[in-house]
């Protein structure tokens, strides 16, 4: 297990390449889901108050 | 259901955003399992490597994103001039919707490349023909975001986005062959289509599980993202309004 964590002495550019993917490919996922309620929520919120002021 | 059915229904926001919000999931899930099929694979069952030791389990994440970044900028700029030359609406989202994973993409490659080259090089960057045009690449990317960016109606944002995507295109041969044109450092080519791979094949297959694995997440994101451009191009459709996630949020 150490020796898998060691990557033969080249643990910091392994890990660090498979860290720097990870990081970037899970904003990518986030950021539309984060995208889409926003404008779900934008778009509900100019509804009520387009229904309240006919 | 005939094909050309399909396609023409696709031309439909609504049946666009629907379809695409059942697929994700699928498409996500079969993205988790090759992604993680090929991370065991890779950096836990793949030999170590004669020559470069451990340093090269790197491949397993650097090879499908440098294939990814010439692939999604391929779909970009076909997409692109679908909706240039036939006014299509959806391949005019997908086009602009690409263009961020895109990006990631060759940022990736360009970072695990520069992890890569320290150890084995002795140099994080050489302005090698191969970083070189993959950088350019990026900024591609860059601008083609950045130009639908500072255009305010989207329509002619996305054609304006479509003409700069097919100039870039010019870049692509440059990045392939630019190993084989150019005395480069950057190696050859590990897979071709036409030779047999110069690669073992307890390290071919997790190198094609990533490869897989990168193609569904594009799919995935791709589509989460065109969900995202559709609902704010419709924001004022009748449809777009009773949409039972807007009706009671």
């Amino acid at each position: 297990m150490k020796d898998f964590f060691a990557m033969g002495g080249y643990a910091f550019y392994v890990w660090t390449s498979y860290a720097v993917a990870g990081v970037v490919l899970i904003a990518n996922i986030l950021i539309p889901i984060r995208l889409r309620l926003r404008l779900l929520a934008d778009i509900a919120r100019k509804m009520r108050r387009a229904r309240r002021e006919p | 259901m005939g094909i050309v059915a399909f396609i023409h229904r696709m031309g439909s926001p609504q049946y666009f955003y629907q379809v695409a919000g059942r697929l994700v999931p699928w498409f996500g899930g079969f993205c988790a399992l090759f992604l993680l099929a090929g991370l065991v694979g890779g950096l836990v069952l793949a030999p170590t490597d004669y020559q470069q030791g451990e340093s090269y389990r790197i491949i397993f994440i650097h090879v499908p994103s440098a294939w990814m970044s010439m692939f999604i900028y391929m779909v970009m700029a076909t997409a692109g001039l679908l909706g240039l030359v036939w006014r299509v609406k959806l391949a005019e989202v997908i086009a602009i919707s690409s263009a961020p994973i895109g990006a990631s993409f060759t940022f990736i490659a360009l970072v695990t490349g520069s992890l890569w080259g320290k150890p084995m090089w002795g140099a994080w960057w050489v302005w090698d023909a191969r970083l070189t045009s993959e950088l350019i690449l990026l900024f591609l990317y860059l601008g083609v975001i950045a130009l639908y960016g500072a255009i305010e109606d989207k329509r002619v944002a996305a054609r304006a986005v479509a003409i700069l995507a097919l100039v870039g295109v010019v870049n692509i041969p440059i990045i392939h062959y630019s190993v084989e044109w150019w005395n480069t450092l950057h190696q050859p080519a590990t897979i071709t289509k036409f030779d047999k791979p110069s690669i073992h094949v307890s390290m071919l297959i997790p190198l094609l599980l990533m490869a897989l694995g990168c193609k569904l997440y594009y799919a995935t994101v791709v589509l989460m993202r065109a969900r995202c451009e559709v609902l704010e191009r419709e924001r004022n459709s009748r449809w777009v309004e009773t949409l039972p996630e807007v009706a009671k949020p």
